[in-house]
């Protein structure tokens, strides 16, 4: 059981302001972390592992410093580590991003099962994994809250889809996006960040991908093109109430009975 | 394909050109300036270093024809033998672009048992209803539901694709929208159309605390998803819409999932179904507190809602988290408790009607957005509140 779980690094927090008289960024060197999201698909790859056996693949997209998040899932036991880097992959949208990881998972090759998180911190998306498997070949599978078997070459899982919770079954070779709480991931172990400080990380460039047309990757490779960003509205009309207490919950009370909002009560 | 170039030798102050960049993009190697892979082409470069950075499209890219991918299509969700309201939220804003190009609004349909559902889609006003009829389809396989998409886009050349942000859209959306190397851009707030059909999408990003503005100016069908409750229902009409039927061949119907147990969720009702939420917030103290903002809730008919910070405490169901990583709503009226209102939570909640923040801090965000502030402490102000809804009560027998 080979299995490659992708992950990535996003900033620390997400308290990251514009500020509306210039259009810029205020971004006083927000520290860096892994996908929270990312720490489930690795703890559900690691008892996978633990059960069936085999090996756990690393890996992520980003700028050199995303190394950072790699040697973090050696802390939590993952085997191997891959980073994808390069100038030529940066302004990536879903579909670049996507195109890019599979290329990368390519080159890795021998999985049986590619593991991600339900989405990103900072893209929010949740789109990555779909459009990564449909780039593979493979199927996939979104939202897995339980994995319950593994035999004769199909996993067996839960998932929830709307009004039901359902048990399939997914031939392997394929994809699944697990659920947060799917398991409680592991702490990272400071015995194995000793143990896995001079393990090697491979970095994959344009280079050593298979297709090495750079009009495929990065802002090149992507059809959606960010037009502007600015803040998001406040709305206009606002009242401000500051009359104390008591005063406040006795109007509130008014403005809920003259809405109509307490005619429900018999 | 257009780039960023930088001109090294025109940049005064370099530290300043670097701290410009949002995403740390810029780089300094002593000697040169340059762009590195966590550009997002967002252009505030451009706007604001002066002329240092320069913004080049590249004028020897093919342009695809966009006359050939006409119409905008809303690929429908079944729940259960029943439509997704947000199919029908969809028809409506499909319906406003589509006036503004003149095109027609299409309402593709997969699954299984199909024919009851047409009624409610037509009302919503679709031109056209393409059904894809069969007992494969009967639950969601992403393999030959890809199959029925891919088969429609290739007969339609829709030129916009709207998908609701359901569990499902956001499993299928994103394998098609790949398939037909596609823009897709996920969990719209906002859409526009221009005259050449271009699709005009604004979505929160970064965490919601900034819009982003974004185009598909050369790629064909333009994918958006949009979560429930984002947009209005529309007005019933008379139905109009022509029916066209199409079927997939066995070997487009293999999938590698099998189905082996479908059981019924817990029947609770969603706190994206409640006409009233009132929302318990990090300001309260004590786990114990959140029965007082449940009672309120209660007694206006409503349901409990809970920010990410409380959920994260084990304080509160995740099922009742509001916001980006949690659910969207759109109630009639909020009541939010002690919250600050994060972008990202509001994100989840600006649609509703009726907003009322308590919150005892004056500068707290949630003011921003709230129809009524009201500075004061929820200690002093909900316990009073329910008093009075109590005693009201009791009036009224």
């Amino acid at each position: 059981m080979n299995i490659i779980v992708c992950i990535k690094q996003v900033p620390g927090t997400a308290q990251v302001e514009i500020d509306e008289k210039t259009g810029v960024l205020k971004r006083d060197g927000v520290p860096a972390k892994m996908n929270p999201f990312d720490l489930f698909a690795i703890e559900s790859a690691m008892r996978l592992k633990e059960k069936f056996g085999g090996r756990v693949t690393a890996l992520t997209m980003g700028p050199p410093q995303a190394e950072k998040v790699l040697r973090e899932a050696f802390m939590m036991g993952v085997d191997e580590a891959y980073l994808l880097s390069d100038r030529k992959f940066g302004g990536a949208d879903v579909l670049a991003t996507s195109y890019t990881i599979s290329q990368g998972i390519r080159k890795i090759g021998g999985y049986d099962l590619i593991i991600c998180g339900k989405q990103t911190t900072d893209g929010d998306t949740a789109q990555v994994g779909a459009e990564l498997a449909e780039f593979l070949g493979i199927p996939h599978l979104t939202g897995v809250t339980a994995l319950l078997d593994l035999a004769g070459g199909k996993l067996k899982v839960e998932a929830e889809i709307p009004l039901h919770v359902v048990e399939l079954q997914i031939a392997l070779p394929c994809l699944i996006t697990v659920e947060k709480g799917i398991f409680e991931p592991r702490l990272p172990s400071y015995r194995r960040k000793l143990a896995t400080a001079d393990r090697k990380i491979t970095c994959l460039t344009l280079a050593d991908l298979e297709d090495t047309n750079e009009k495929h990757y990065g802002l090149n490779g992507s059809p959606t093109q960010v037009q502007r960003i600015f803040p998001p509205a406040a709305k206009a009309e606002k009242e401000i109430w500051n009359g104390g207490n008591a005063e406040s919950a006795d109007r509130l009370y008014a403005l809920l009975k003259d809405k109509r909002f307490l005619t429900e009560l018999r | 394909m257009p780039k960023i170039i930088i001109h090294t030798e025109k940049a005064t102050d370099i530290q300043a050109l670097i701290a410009l960049c949002p995403f740390g993009a810029i780089e300094y190697n002593g000697k040169e300036l340059s762009i590195n892979a966590a550009c997002r082409m967002c252009r505030l470069c451009c706007k604001k270093s002066g002329g240092v950075c320069e913004y080049v499209e590249d004028e020897n890219a093919a342009k695809i024809d966009k006359s050939l991918w006409q119409g905008i299509t809303v690929a429908a969700e079944m729940v259960g033998g029943q439509v997704h309201p947000v199919t029908l939220e969809l028809i409506g804003k499909a319906r406003e672009l589509a006036a503004k190009t003149n095109q027609k609004v299409s309402c593709l349909v997969v699954g299984y048992q199909l024919e009851n559902c047409i009624g409610a889609i037509n009302a919503a006003g679709p031109d056209e209803i393409i059904l894809y009829d069969q007992p494969e389809l009967e639950h969601f396989r992403v393999e030959p539901f890809c199959a029925a998409w891919e088969d429609y886009i290739n007969f339609a050349k829709p030129s916009v694709m709207l998908v609701g942000g359901t569990s499902v859209g956001r499993s299928l959306a994103p394998r098609v929208a790949a398939r037909f190397h596609a823009g897709l851009t996920a969990d719209c707030t906002m859409l526009d159309i221009q005259p050449n059909t271009d699709l005009d999408q604004i979505r929160p990003a970064y965490g919601g605390n900034i819009m982003a503005h974004i185009r598909t100016p050369n790629h064909r069908p333009q994918f958006a998803t949009v979560r429930y409750k984002i947009f209005s229902m529309p007005e019933k009409t008379a139905p109009h819409a022509k029916i066209i039927r199409r079927s997939l061949s066995a070997a487009k119907l293999v999938s590698g999932i099998e189905f082996l147990n479908l059981r019924k969720k817990q029947n609770e009702r969603g706190i994206e179904d409640a006409d009233v939420i009132v929302v318990a917030g990090r300001g309260l103290k004590k786990p114990e507190d959140i029965a007082m903002i449940r009672e309120l809730a209660t007694l206006l008919g409503g349901e409990l809602g809970s920010t990410r910070a409380m959920v994260e405490t084990g304080w509160i169901d995740p099922k009742r988290q509001i916001g980006l990583s949690g659910r969207t709503v759109k109630p009639k009226l909020i009541i939010t408790c002690a919250v600050s209102g994060a972008v990202q939570f509001a994100a989840g909640m600006n649609g509703s009607e009726l907003i009322v923040a308590i919150n005892s801090d004056p500068e707290a965000p949630i003011f921003n957005i709230a129809h009524v502030g009201i500075v004061g402490d929820v200690y002093e102000i909900v316990p009073r509140l329910i008093e009075k809804i109590k005693n009201g009560e009791r009036n009224l027998l």
